[in-house]
């Protein structure tokens, strides 16, 4: 998808007393006020992915935090991503939640709460790639050995050991599509969570695309910047998968009654 | 029959509109399972229940069972026994008998279809059939074979190593195999008479079928009798916590076709649990809406496996927001998160421990009980399963990790 930036109609377009929009541009300058079209409809159409996951079992295990660490530098980016993201699918409806299974572990199998709570406090929005993450987490692990060298002692239980799994995503596109506002927020109450969640996590750290791709159709298809941006504000790492349909429709729902207000008059 | 639209006031319109895009991706692909046993125990459960919906979503798919004789099936047993650890001895006779009648059904039963799933080890062998045919095999492994007993699983290794993919339910059972390994867990069917709502007339007529009264709270293990399912160790831990809180246990299960040890297990319960009224031991014929009511009747639900594939009575057990005391091994420690949604134990007096503070403080279990039932609407249904399975068909024939179909 490639990102248009989409100008305010620069002159007044008048014909018979209300403002003409240009074709392709879903605004217009009215009197010094600013106009939108309601019917823009997008020249692309937002199409709805969703993305299935199988996990794969590596056969990799690590059962001491120098061990943990080198796998973690070794195993490939599907594993990292696996285990920085899978809790969000798996463990997010549940309250309290459990953390990342990096941290997870280091608190249920080693029985080390600082370390754990470094590594589940970890904040991923802040990372724009999977290499990051997993230098991130090197550096936290290693950081934490070199302060306190008896962690170096601690093994997990026989059984308990950290098993190192991969996510197989199989991405395919939905019958949802969307070309306008109303559009797009009547597909995102029926879409899956699994679409959901490519769009929001899985487009940004395992395909490296800019941001969210809500937030990038919003902004290059819709010109809708400031929506796109309240978008790419929310945390997905701290509510349920729900809790993120719901807001999103939340920011949609404001923008389509605002604009509904800002409606042009009607001809007379 | 169930079909698959009813599943959607729970699981909602895009769950299913995916596994239809997935069903569309399988057209073509014919799908062949093959287990021991069509009645009893948790792989002829899901069988029974996926092998149609997956029809029903278009996918060619079918379901054959191998036959065996008495012999055959105290090999098998041993075999189980021996992958999940227990220290058993396989004679090189039984060894003969479990190859023989391997080829016997490989003979009689045509694995032509393009994929061909092979349940647990007792059919393990029919993938000799694979070099005649050059068609994709899958061995879906429901044992926990973390602790396997070594020359057991080395026997069978030569003829793991010609499936194109093992399926484990939990991430510990993963082997130095040089196969794709993947990890589905099972599942269950929310609207099976297993785990529907039921009134409370129902559950009250299935107290009283079994002669059992609502005057003291119930702690419960559903489980056929078996060993490895521990049922005397839960009476012990009954035993501790009923020094301090007057409550019944029951003990109710059936016996499998494929599982000849079963009756004496039950022998040895029953004298266990000889002389106490509140121990109701039920050795009970299938009878799926029996077990949803006395789950439903529980208080606490127990499963105090020694080793354990997964534990689908563990997952019913959450479906029906009971609070749980499993044991922290195999699958349950993929379905229990310890004190989020259920409590882990490693012992009798661990067990004994967790079951009195759920029966001493109902807020907690109700609390455990609800993030346990959300637990399995988000992880352990059937509508999960089946999008699983249709995506590791998928993976057959895509190796890469992220695939646009």
């Amino acid at each position: 998808m490639t990102r248009k930036k989409i100008l305010i109609v620069p002159t007044l377009q008048r014909g018979n007393g209300a403002p003409e929009f240009t074709k392709g541009l879903p605004w217009a300058d009215y009197g010094g006020k600013i106009y939108r079209s309601m019917t823009f409809k997008a020249d692309e159409p937002f199409i709805f992915y969703s993305s299935l996951r199988l996990v794969e079992l590596t056969g990799v295990r690590a059962a001491t935090l120098p061990e943990l660490a080198g796998q973690i530098r070794a195993i490939g980016s599907s594993s990292i991503y696996y285990h920085t993201h899978h809790f969000v699918r798996q463990h997010l409806h549940l309250a309290p939640e459990p953390p990342n299974d990096f941290a997870y572990w280091v608190s249920a199998a080693l029985g080390d709460e600082p370390l754990a709570e470094e590594l589940s406090s970890v904040d991923i929005m802040a990372y724009s790639s999977i290499g990051s993450i997993r230098e991130s987490l090197i550096s936290i692990i290693e950081g934490a050995l070199e302060k306190r060298p008896r962690l170096r002692n601690l093994t997990a239980p026989e059984g308990e050991e950290f098993d190192f799994l991969k996510s197989v995503s199989f991405v395919l596109p939905t019958d949802y599509k969307a070309r306008d506002l109303e559009e797009f927020s009547n597909c995102l109450r029926l879409v899956s969570l699994d679409s959901i969640y490519f769009h929001m996590f899985e487009a940004r750290l395992r395909l490296e695309r800019p941001t969210n791709d809500f937030s990038n159709w919003l902004a290059a298809s819709l010109g809708e910047e400031e929506l796109a941006v309240n978008i790419v504000r929310i945390d997905p790492y701290t509510q349920t998968g729900e809790g993120i349909r719901v807001n999103i429709l939340d920011i949609l729902e404001r923008r389509i009654m605002a604009l509904a207000d800002m409606r042009v008059p009607n001809r007379k | 029959m169930v079909k698959i639209e009813e599943y959607e006031p729970i699981v909602g319109k895009g769950v299913l509109h995916e596994l239809r895009l997935l069903a569309e991706r399988l057209k073509g692909k014919s799908v062949q399972n093959v287990n021991s046993t069509a009645i009893g125990g948790g792989v002829a459960e899901i069988l029974n229940r996926m092998v149609p919906l997956l029809r029903e979503l278009g996918v060619d798919a079918k379901w054959d069972v191998i036959k065996g004789g008495e012999k055959f099936f105290v090999a098998t047993k041993k075999i189980h026994n021996a992958l999940h650890g227990a220290d058993e001895e396989i004679t090189p006779e039984l060894w003969d008998i479990f190859w023989d009648t391997n080829m016997k059904n490989s003979q009689e039963l045509q694995c032509a279809s393009d994929i061909v799933f092979i349940h647990d080890p007792q059919p393990i062998g029919l993938v000799n059939q694979k070099i005649e045919r050059r068609n994709k095999w899958i061995w879906r492994c429901h044992i926990d074979i973390s602790q396997a007993q070594k020359q057991t699983l080395d026997a069978l290794r030569a003829h793991i190593m010609r499936y194109d993919a093992a399926v484990f339910s939990a991430p510990a059972f993963a082997k130095e195999f040089s196969l794709r390994q993947f990890l589905i867990a099972p599942s269950l069917d929310p609207l099976s008479d297993k785990n529907k709502d039921l009134p409370l007339s129902v559950i009250e007529e299935t107290l009283s079928a079994y002669g059992i009264k609502s005057d003291k709270p119930i702690v419960t293990q559903v489980s056929r009798f078996d060993r490895l399912k521990d049922p005397v160790g839960v009476i012990e831990a009954y035993r501790k916590v009923k020094r301090y809180v007057d409550c019944q246990l029951i003990l109710a299960g059936g016996t499998a076709a494929d599982d000849p040890e079963s009756v004496e297990v039950f022998e040895q319960v029953k004298k266990q649990a000889e002389g106490d009224p509140d121990i109701h031991v039920l050795l009970m014929s299938q009878n799926d809406i029996h077990i949803n009511a006395l789950q439903r009747a529980s208080a606490v639900i127990v499963q105090k496996s020694v080793r354990e594939g997964f534990g689908l009575t563990v997952t019913e057990a959450l479906w029906k927001a009971k609070p749980v005391v499993a044991s922290s091994v195999g699958g349950i420690t993929v379905q229990i998160k310890h004190k989020h949604n259920g409590l882990l134990c490693h012992s009798v007096d661990g067990a004994a421990l967790a079951i009195r503070q759920l029966l001493q403080n109902p807020d907690y279990a109700r609390h455990l009980g609800e993030n346990g039932r959300e637990h399995v609407r988000q992880n352990f249904l059937l509508t999960r399963h089946l999008r699983d399975y249709m995506l590791l068909f998928l993976s057959l024939y895509n190796a890469e990790d992220i695939v646009y179909l």
